[in-house]
């Protein structure tokens, strides 16, 4: 796999051009500045923020039986609003997830024709059905619960803000597969992470057979990982890292 | 050397066609391409706009004019997508914002270098100091919030200074609209830079218009709320240059000119092989489209085409950095305003301005608070301060 990047005419640095810059600099007092700082620009968000609504709200249950166990579970202290929320965020997650290796296989596919490949494909469909047996997971706890898997809760919403450049990076038709692999790892550590924090939550709220389910979900997305990142350091440095 | 638009017949209109994998080709690249190529995609994205623009307009008051209005714009609408394309999608909207007011300052410097008529040159250093002073807004936002250095893509062009603030530029609507030249009496090259000009600037209204919800960060949707507004201001200064007594048909062929004009300008200095043979194909496009509507303008106006343009076209427009004309308009200009449609001192602006101006700027001024003690550092910002730090 070789993807290293070549020397070029890059015109972006001051280094291209130094007497413009130069010039530039020697200007950087020609015309007068407002006096102040950046403290400005954090009065006006402050600003904002003390005023803003929230992004949205988590929906409520539309079956009996979801009403019944909202309500049970808010008699006993427990917040089925945020489990529904965090629920929601994995769900999203997962699905974006299996279209960002879906966007991998192509780009490994495709080089693997002209050069190479050290990421196996075969590998990569295993890890994209994984994904998408989680987000179909997911979606049944969440129909357990009495939610609506199909609604965008607002956690869902802002992991889809997040993953918007991981999916820019994937899709771009120019970006290496070490490149890609670099934005699927920064998704596989949030995902792993999500896992967690996810088990965590249902465990407090004494949901076991959730717990039990994401356990297998977190075990297989620490492969991922470990996969991801072994995959990445052959591409840079020739072999693994020994940990 | 001058190009004759009555020489070249260029490609017909019936064999302008496309395919999607035409219209979608691969982009230009941020880092290494040169920064004039990406001003010129720009500006002839803008350009086409405009006359896709202008050709619904006139196909809304010509009922005979429909079906050919019709036939021409379907291609200004692929050329725009192919050349709009280009543009790489690493770019991020502040980003692609930062070349289009590049894009600004440096094609209407080069304007008005050429321009004849002493009123509108005038309009022009006028319009650029507000531009320019955008940039400088910008480039605050984006080292401030992105963390990136706006001269990555500037590529030591163009000045990152203040300019006319834009505090001071919001105006009253009146006070916006200019006079326009006489197009009996106007040379051609001043009602191309006219076209050029303006269409450059409503695709940068539009585009502020419609990117600045975008932003999360509620110091970036209030700058480009101000900075839109004024480039709405911009519009308005720069189509009333145009003379409104010009026939639809004869604005028609002014816009055919015009793109026939710029594409000129950028086949004769495109430094990357593959978009100067887009710029070729483009040229021979509107040359073809030209013709097209000289018959029309025969057949319904009964006149002669060459009345309107007599000679070659003019020299093609400078795509370099216009820094040193900048700098001097700057130090001789900034402190210029606009009442009616004279240009005045500062201190000769009209009440119904000053009005709508301290209403405007009444809780807060987006411009000044972004750039407040900003000063352009190669690296961003930061760079300075963690050396005086350190």
């Amino acid at each position: 796999m070789n993807e290293q990047p070549k020397m070029g005419m890059n015109r972006t640095g001051v280094q291209m051009s130094p007497i413009d810059t130069n010039q530039m600099l020697d200007a950087s007092t020609m015309m007068p500045v407002t006096p102040g700082d950046e403290s400005a620009i954090a009065d006006l968000r402050s600003s904002y923020i003390v005023e803003a609504d929230q992004v949205g709200s988590v929906p409520p249950p539309g079956t009996v039986k979801g009403v019944l166990s909202t309500g049970v579970s808010m008699l006993t202290g427990n917040n089925p609003n945020l489990l529904l929320d965090k629920l929601g965020e994995r769900l999203a997650f997962e699905r974006t997830g299996t279209r960002l290796y879906e966007a991998l296989i192509t780009k490994v596919q495709s080089l693997e024709r002209t050069g190479t490949m050290t990421v196996s494909v075969e590998k990569l469909m295993q890890i994209r059905d994984e994904e998408a047996r989680h987000f179909a997971l997911i979606a049944e706890a969440i129909r357990s619960l009495g939610g609506d898997p199909t609604a965008q809760t607002p956690c869902a919403d802002l992991v889809g803000v997040e993953s918007m450049g991981l999916m820019q990076a994937l899709t771009d038709p120019r970006t290496t597969v070490s490149q890609s692999l670099h934005a699927i790892m920064v998704a596989e550590m949030t995902d792993n992470n999500g896992w967690e924090m996810l088990i965590a939550l249902a465990q407090e709220q004494n949901h076991d057979q959730l717990v039990h389910s994401f356990n297998t979900a977190l075990s297989h997305e620490r492969e991922h990982l470990q996969q991801v990142q072994s995959w990445l350091e052959q591409a840079m440095l020739g072999a693994p890292i020994i940990h | 050397m001058s190009l004759n638009l009555f020489s070249a017949k260029g490609t017909p209109v019936e064999k302008q066609r496309f395919t999607w994998r035409d219209l979608v080709g691969k982009p230009i690249s941020k880092l290494d391409d040169d920064a004039f190529t990406r001003v010129r995609i720009i500006l002839m994205n803008g350009i086409e706009q405009e006359c896709q623009r202008f050709q619904h307009m006139a196909a809304r008051k010509n009922r005979g004019l429909r079906i050919p209005l019709a036939q021409v714009r379907r291609v200004e609408q692929h050329q725009a997508t192919m050349i709009n394309w280009l543009i790489g999608p690493d770019h991020s909207p502040l980003e692609v914002t930062i070349g289009y007011e590049q894009t600004a300052i440096e094609v209407t410097a080069a304007v008005a270098q050429r321009e004849p008529d002493p009123y509108i040159a005038q309009a022009y250093r006028f319009g650029m100091l507000e531009d320019f002073d955008h940039l400088y807004r910008y480039s605050a936002l984006m080292d401030r919030m992105e963390g990136k250095d706006a001269n990555n893509i500037l590529q030591c062009y163009t000045d990152i200074l203040p300019g006319r603030p834009t505090i001071v530029e919001h105006r009253a609507p009146e006070d916006d609209v200019r006079e326009p030249y006489n197009k009996d009496a106007a040379a051609p090259i001043t009602k191309l830079h006219a076209l050029t000009i303006v269409a450059a600037e409503m695709q940068v209204n539009q585009y502020y218009l419609n990117i600045g919800p975008q932003f999360a960060d509620p110091m970036a949707r209030q700058l480009y709320a101000e900075i839109a507004s004024i480039e709405e201001q911009h519009v308005t200064h720069y189509e009333s240059l145009l003379d409104p007594q010009e026939s639809w048909l004869e604005q028609w062929l002014l816009h055919e000119a015009t793109e026939v004009y710029n594409y000129y300008s950028c086949v004769q200095q495109e430094s990357n092989a593959r978009i100067k043979a887009i710029w070729e194909r483009f040229l021979d496009y509107e040359l073809g489209q030209f013709h097209f509507v000289c018959e029309l303008f025969k057949q319904y106006e009964n006149r002669d085409p060459m009345e309107i343009f007599p000679g070659d076209l003019p020299e093609p427009i400078q795509f370099a950095s216009q820094r040193e004309f900048v700098r001097q308009t700057l130090l001789q200009e900034v402190d210029m305003r606009a009442n009616g449609t004279r240009f005045v001192g500062r201190d000769e602006e009209s009440p119904a301005t000053l009005e709508y101006r301290n209403h405007m700027n009444s809780a807060g001024s987006p411009s000044e608070i972004v750039a407040a003690g900003y000063i352009w550092t190669p690296g961003s910002e930061l760079t300075r301060r963690e050396a005086l730090a350190a």
